[in-house]
């Protein structure tokens, strides 16, 4: 597997052109097919706030939204997501204005060493676009897949509750 | 891992013409089990067909028999969360809910929920024997830790399990898989669709090759009245199930008028007894006529040592789902136990 970008061995004549919207900018990916979205976007578009924890789909940090959903990409193939509009956390703050999420992440301790943090804001923030969790039990099912080892999920969740509550999720 | 090539079909009858055409060539939907095996090397194709813009594939839509069809591209979570499937077959949307991750649900397609692998630790590690992933290798799991292992229907050859959550409601609900295929187009009863493992563990269905799932019908019977799906693991959420349970229930008063009680994790296909619903047929529904039922349907019940406690787990999940069932609006979320 590739671990860092070498863009110029992908010449192979089965190399694909992958055309993806991320965190706003057109971006234009040769890969090989069995790239996944994950070391599409930090391998080859440099973007490593998307973090490689697990790589088969168990801890979530991978977490990414894309076509406003969000999905993790390390067990998505790039080569799927040709067209898509895709969001990583270096997208979801608005300049110098962090994302609210991000806020109450600060407000409330809710990371220590920061490694999962990515995906907890990305999965955060397709929560609330779902609009499906009403009650804190409810967050708490529907996070079940952004594990967080250092033990910060009180935080994560009291975060959640607080923009939910705040009506500021978008 | 190994390298494979990819292409994109655009039809099912394009999908079917590609994969007949190329050995080793697989249908990519969600990925989320298929990408993860072949990362594991534990399924090495040479091509992906990637299905998910197939159209015909994506749709969900009532029936003129008042049923309602799923399509096989249609997602996990956004079937889940269909108004039709909330109202009508809440057993189901409960059940899709109670596996995975919400991501996963996001990506997962419903056709690809049918197919997906055993997760028997054995299965997963190439380093080791096994009859599913090699035929005629052995299977560890036998003499080895086998607590999350098959209490019902096993064989020599495998004691595997069927991983899903959904697949188990809608066994309940008595669903038909439509296929389309080189030799034309079928509709497979789900009770069939599944296969015991014998001494094929290596088929855990009874897809034809190239066979393509197109759909899943759902009755017009929805038990939307009475039902429950309770799941037990070993942590509260994103954990597969020890053993789970979907009840439905059509009642009059407190008499059963008819009962379906199908297992999750217990066996290479959902489990269903129709011994135990003709038992129930005319019964209180009562923790004394939903423990009689368990007994009927965990007699023939073989654990293997790590697995024995979910025997009793099975019996004891079936009276509480039961009750459950009497009051579904008390469900938690993640199909905890509530009542």
């Amino acid at each position: 597997m590739q671990t860092e970008p070498q863009d110029h061995l992908f010449t192979k004549q089965n190399t694909c052109a992958v055309n993806l919207k991320v965190n706003g900018e057109d971006k234009k990916l040769f890969i090989l097919p069995w790239v996944s979205l994950l070391d599409g976007l930090r391998d080859h578009l440099h973007l490593t706030g998307t973090k490689k924890g697990c790589d088969h789909g168990q801890c979530g940090a991978c977490t990414v939204i894309c076509d406003g959903k969000r999905i993790l990409s390390c067990l998505t193939l790039a080569v799927m997501k040709n067209g898509s509009e895709i969001t990583t956390v270096e997208g979801v703050a608005q300049g110098d204005n962090l994302h609210p999420i991000q806020q109450a992440f600060i407000d409330h301790d809710a990371f220590q060493c920061g490694y999962c943090t990515p995906g907890q804001i990305c999965s955060a923030i397709g929560l609330i676009k779902e609009g499906k969790a009403n009650s804190r039990e409810e967050v708490k099912e529907l996070m079940s897949g952004n594990l967080c080892r250092c033990g910060a999920n009180v935080g994560i969740i009291d975060a959640i509750m607080q923009v939910k509550d705040g009506g500021s999720g978008e | 891992m190994n390298n494979f090539e990819y292409q994109q079909a655009t039809t099912s009858v394009e999908a079917i013409n590609l994969i007949e055409n190329h050995d080793g060539s697989r249908f990519l939907a969600g990925g989320t089990n298929l990408i993860d095996l072949w990362k594991y090397n534990i399924t090495n194709p040479t091509e992906l067909i990637d299905i998910n813009r197939i159209a015909e594939l994506s749709e969900i839509r009532e029936l003129e028999n008042g049923g309602l069809r799923l399509g096989a591209g249609f997602k996990n979570a956004d079937t889940a969360y269909h108004p039709v499937v909330e109202q009508k077959y809440p057993l189901l949307s409960k059940a899709i809910l109670a596996g995975a991750s919400a991501q996963i649900r996001n990506m997962a397609s419903n056709g690809g929920n049918l197919l997906q692998r055993t997760r028997c630790y054995y299965f997963y590690d190439p380093e080791v024997p096994c009859n599913k992933r090699v035929p005629g290798s052995g299977c560890p799991a036998k003499e080895g830790y086998n607590r999350i292992h098959a209490i019902l229907g096993a064989s020599e050859h495998c004691i595997a399990v069927f991983p899903s959550d959904m697949c188990v409601a809608l066994t309940a609900l008595d669903a038909v898989v439509n296929v389309a295929g080189p030799e034309g187009n079928r509709s497979i009863n789900f009770a069939d669709f599944h296969r015991l493992p014998d001494d094929r563990p290596d088929l855990d269905n009874n897809l034809k090759p190239h066979e393509l799932i197109v759909s899943i019908d759902l009755p017009e019977k929805g038990f939307a009245a009475n039902y429950s799906y309770l799941k037990l693991r070993d942590r509260h959420s994103y954990a597969f199930a020890l053993v789970s349970v979907a009840t439905a229930l059509e009642l009059d008063g407190d008499t059963i008028k008819e009962a379906r009680i199908a297992l999750g994790g217990v066996a290479h296909k959902p489990w269903r007894s129709a011994e135990a619903e003709d038992f129930l047929r005319g019964k209180i529904a009562n923790a004394e006529s939903f423990a009689l039922a368990a007994d009927i349907i965990l007699s023939g019940a073989t654990g293997y040592g790590h697995n024995d406690f979910k025997i009793k787990l099975a019996k004891r999940a079936i009276v509480r789902n039961g009750l459950m069932a009497l009051n579904p609006e008390s469900q938690l979320p993640g199909a905890q136990p509530s009542a």
